[in-house]
């Protein structure tokens, strides 16, 4: 089997792997890397579990193939803190109980700070409709909308 | 036991940030798929694309050839449990000589990557001779249909009954003769729910490691690794002793997580292999393979006064749990009518097998369903009579000394003040727009108690290290701490609590029933007693006074009165730094199979606009009131209500394994197969109500099933009323609202 060697940047640092030509960039982060943070609950991008961003778009890392990665900037869950400092959506996460099982919480996170990126004041519906790509089985979105919607506050700074 | 319900309690009741969340809000929390082991092989499965079919042969030659295969296992492989219980599990995991359903194990490769375990399956020859299949719990049931296992009755059933039936139950009481004669109403009605999956987003994962010495470690997701550990080591011949089971953090499991999988194939990989296996299922797999809900038609016949009174119940559910026998519809004949005072009442229970994988727990399993038929006829008789529907359930509502439908007689109970409370609820008398409805359920959940071990150490600066052996599916360590931190009167922040594995810890039932909160701290609750009754020992030592002299307050040992001696309180923190003069370490431990679980009620409120175009139903506003007993961590236990409702909206609307007429399952994805997703819903209001249960020091009762019970009804009574005609075949979805206005002519 020949293999690709590939360059990239994953969290700010420069990378480099080999992968299979077929070898998803999830499998690449999970299995090569060892960032297991990216979870994969379908493998077939219906789930977000593996959200992650690839030159800033947030992608579903089963979907994008780790050659695909070469010369990019991946931003993974495992990036999204400032060393022990939790982003204002990881504090809020944790304080608005918006996680249960924790399981698609990274993926959840991810798009999340995408969402907050584009539109630092989303209406409840926009975090809804953002977010319909990332499935959660256990809270019923409930407290992911509070959590997402009191980062985003904090991050404006209200 | 007496519950302390006038406690002023400091620490339940807060909400204090989970000890796992930075694990989890930072990716570091490791799940199934997360460990890994050097040397590691990649474990795959292969599985029958047939619903029901007598596997002739099994060549695994050319597979074994492929290089980078370390070992293939068959059905050969595994030898005869004793416990037919645990033979089925089994034949689920690894078929033998046959096939049961689309997705039955058939071989297993360990490889020394994924791909090339991937590829190796391609290359095993199997011959297989297809045979009549069923998979519609009606058609199962019906004279002349395939008949899947010959001689899996437990009951001397009827002649002429199908060879299919395997299980048969009935409860209830009065005569129901009287009951329905004194009605002035009469309604009966049919209903059909589909098999649902819990959903859990993490796939079922292990990693298992059998050494030559006959020694083995399992590492995987799930909701018991007690359980996981006994079934394994009797598939395994081995002694429990030998075979330690870690479970990782959970990513969902719902009951569906209760049962094993591809653990023991893990094992029998490893074994052949001599190295570490890994096995993670892919989403197909999950739903292929593992449980889903049973599937169940059920007919209920309610008698009613014109005033609202009920006085008599019938109903018979028929149900399928898959290809092996299953009693989870005896559950639902228990809850069916659990919520209501009923002078006369019968259920009765069937399981039939069908061509399809063994069903798992799902949250309350049976008493959605069950409970689905008996308030929607209930919702239809209110409309009948011109009756408020909250109303005509107070009337009916089961209290304290009632004498419930499946038996017991209930103690304390939450219902009356929980439909109280959603009668004063402004969402109840909000008003509604156009194409809008509004309906309501009850629901009902019995919650376990159960086999427990705790063990509570002191360390030597004070803080406090809990091992208890239940997965912590929803934020359980937290409560758990909580109530340790409460006992010993020390900061939360104080405890820290993991989860042991099965050789550093006593027996701990599964994580189900809604057990934990419940068993786990109760046992939790005790152990920091014995520790506190260890520590006032230490003291009255350091002291010179009778033991019997000391009391515990506020994390202080202190005399306890005047006669005793006149001594400042002593800290835990200066008994601890004391401890290795005084005796030695400093540890309480409780072990208990628990009793006085107390039962939970639930009541639902759903708002839902019905497209007049396209059938599509929204849910406007949805308000579920629970008691919780004590809410020991009141955002957990609205999660749990949030979540469960959510689930329960799925079923009603959306969730359903769907077979084709080649007996496979069509839906086996997460497009296909759709829970509801953050656009679907509106915020979901979770008003919690604290009648104490008895049987628990703090009044807890288990509160992470009865969430999913209601919804069914509540939703379905709420498409009804806005669509004019009742929906009794679940789920609603846009088709079946089309259909059914079409055939009420509107």
């Amino acid at each position: 089997m020949s293999t690709i060697h590939v360059s990239t940047t994953i969290n700010g640092a420069p990378t480099d792997f080999v992968c299979e030509h077929d070898e998803t960039l999830l499998d690449v982060l999970r299995n090569r890397i060892g960032l297991t943070g990216s979870k994969e609950g379908c493998s077939s991008g219906d789930c977000g579990a593996c959200s992650v961003t690839v030159n800033g778009r947030l992608v579903c890392s089963c979907l994008v193939l780790g050659a695909e990665a070469q010369d990019a900037e991946v931003h993974t869950i495992e990036g999204m803190a400032d060393g022990p400092t939790l982003h204002p959506l990881q504090k809020a996460f944790i304080e608005h109980a918006a996680l249960q099982c924790g399981f698609c919480t990274p993926g959840i996170l991810v798009a999340a700070e995408a969402l907050l990126k584009e539109k630092p004041e989303p209406t409840d519906e926009e975090v809804r409709y953002w977010l319909a790509g990332n499935l959660c089985r256990c809270t019923g979105y409930d407290k992911i909308v509070r959590a997402v919607q009191a980062a985003a506050a904090e991050m404006r700074g209200v | 036991m007496t519950t302390d319900t006038k406690r002023n309690f400091k620490v339940v009741g807060t909400r204090p940030n989970r000890p796992d969340g930075v694990d989890k809000v930072t990716g570091r929390a490791m799940y199934g798929a997360d460990a890994t082991a050097p040397g590691m092989l990649w474990g795959k499965v292969l599985r029958s694309p047939h619903p029901h079919a007598e596997i002739v042969s099994i060549d695994t030659s050319e597979a074994m050839k492929l290089p980078g295969v370390q070992a293939v296992v068959t059905g050969a492989d595994f030898g005869d449990p004793e416990s037919l219980f645990v033979s089925d599990v089994q034949e689920h995991c690894m078929a033998k000589d046959r096939v049961y359903y689309d997705g039955h194990a058939v071989a297993a490769v360990a490889a020394t990557s994924a791909s090339t375990a991937a590829k190796a399956l391609k290359l095993i020859k199997i011959v297989y001779k297809p045979l009549p299949h069923v998979t519609d719990v009606d058609a199962a049931f019906a004279h002349g249909a395939p008949v899947i296992m010959h001689h899996r009755a437990f009951e001397i059933l009827p002649p002429g009954t199908s060879a299919n039936a395997t299980n048969f139950c009935e409860f209830g009481h009065g005569d129901l003769h009287e009951g329905f004669a004194k009605a002035d109403l009469i309604v009966e009605r049919s209903f059909r729910t589909a098999a649902t999956h819990q959903g859990y987003i993490e796939p079922n994962a292990c990693l298992a490691s059998y050494s030559s010495d006959g020694r083995a470690d399992l590492w995987c997701c799930t909701q018991g690794h007690y359980h996981v550990r006994d079934l394994c080591a009797q598939i395994m011949g081995m002694e429990a002793a030998q075979l330690r089971v870690t479970a990782s953090e959970i990513g969902g499991g719902f009951g569906g997580k209760t049962s094993i999988y591809v653990e023991p194939v893990a094992l029998m990989l490893s074994k052949k292999s001599g190295r570490p296996v890994k096995m993670v299922m892919s989403r197909e797999e999950v739903f292929r393979a593992t449980g889903p809900t049973i599937s169940s038609s059920m007919d209920v016949k309610i008698g009613m006064t014109k005033d609202g009174r009920m006085t008599a119940g019938q109903a018979v559910i028929r149900a399928s749990g898959g290809a092996w026998p299953s009693g989870t519809m005896e559950m639902g004949a228990q809850a069916a009518f659990a919520c209501y005072d009923m002078p006369a009442v019968k259920t009765i229970g069937w399981n039939v097998l069908t061509n399809r994988p063994k069903e798992s727990a799902y949250r309350a399993p049976g008493a959605p369903t069950a409970i689905f038929g008996v308030e929607s006829v209930i919702d239809e008789m209110s409309q009948k009579l011109g009756l408020d529907p909250l109303e005509v359930r107070i009337l009916n509502a089961a209290d304290a000394g009632t004498l419930s439908s499946y038996g017991p007689t209930f103690n304390q109970i939450g219902l009356k003040a929980t439909l109280e409370a959603a009668k004063n609820h402004p969402h109840y008398k909000a008003p509604l727009g156009p194409n809008q409805a509004r309906g309501l359920s009850c629901g009902f959940w019995f919650n376990f108690g159960g086999n427990t071990s705790v063990s509570l150490a002191v360390n030597t600066d004070g803080t406090v290290n809990i091992t208890e052996g239940n997965p912590d599916i929803g934020g359980s360590r937290a409560s758990i701490g909580m109530m340790a931190a409460e006992e010993l009167g020390i900061p939360f922040a104080d405890v820290r609590t993991i989860i042991g594995d099965t050789a550093s810890i006593g027996h701990n039932d599964t994580t189900d029933g809604s057990r934990v909160t419940f068993a786990v701290g109760l046992a939790t609750i005790r152990a920091a007693r014995d520790a506190i009754q260890k520590m006032c020992h230490r003291a009255a030592q350091i002291w010179d006074i009778d033991p019997d002299a000391v009391e515990w307050e506020d994390g202080a040992a202190k005399p306890s009165g005047p006669n005793a001696g006149q001594f400042p309180p002593m800290t835990i923190k200066e008994i601890a730094a004391n401890a290795f003069r005084t005796g030695g370490p400093i540890a309480g431990h409780h072990e208990v199979n628990a009793d006085g679980a107390g039962v939970s009620f639930g009541v639902h409120i759903a708002d839902v606009e019905v497209d007049p175009e396209t059938a599509h139903t929204l849910i406007k506003r949805y308000t579920v009131f629970q008691d919780a007993g004590k809410a020991v961590h009141p955002s957990y236990v609205e999660g749990q209500m949030q979540g469960g409702a959510v689930q329960g909206i799925g079923w009603a609307l959306n969730e359903e394994y769907i077979y084709g007429a080649d007996g496979r399952l069509q839906n086996a994805g997460f497009l296909d197969y759709r829970i509801p997703v953050a656009s679907d819903l509106p915020m979901i209001d979770a008003v919690i109500l604290e009648i104490p249960n008895p049987g628990h020091p703090y009044g807890v009762r288990g509160v992470g099933e009865t969430g999913i019970v209601p919804p069914l009804a509540a939703v379905a009574n709420a498409v009804t009323r806005a669509v004019g005609t009742r929906m009794t075949d679940l789920p609603i979805s846009p088709p079946k609202i089309m259909a059914a206005k079409a055939a009420a002519g509107k």
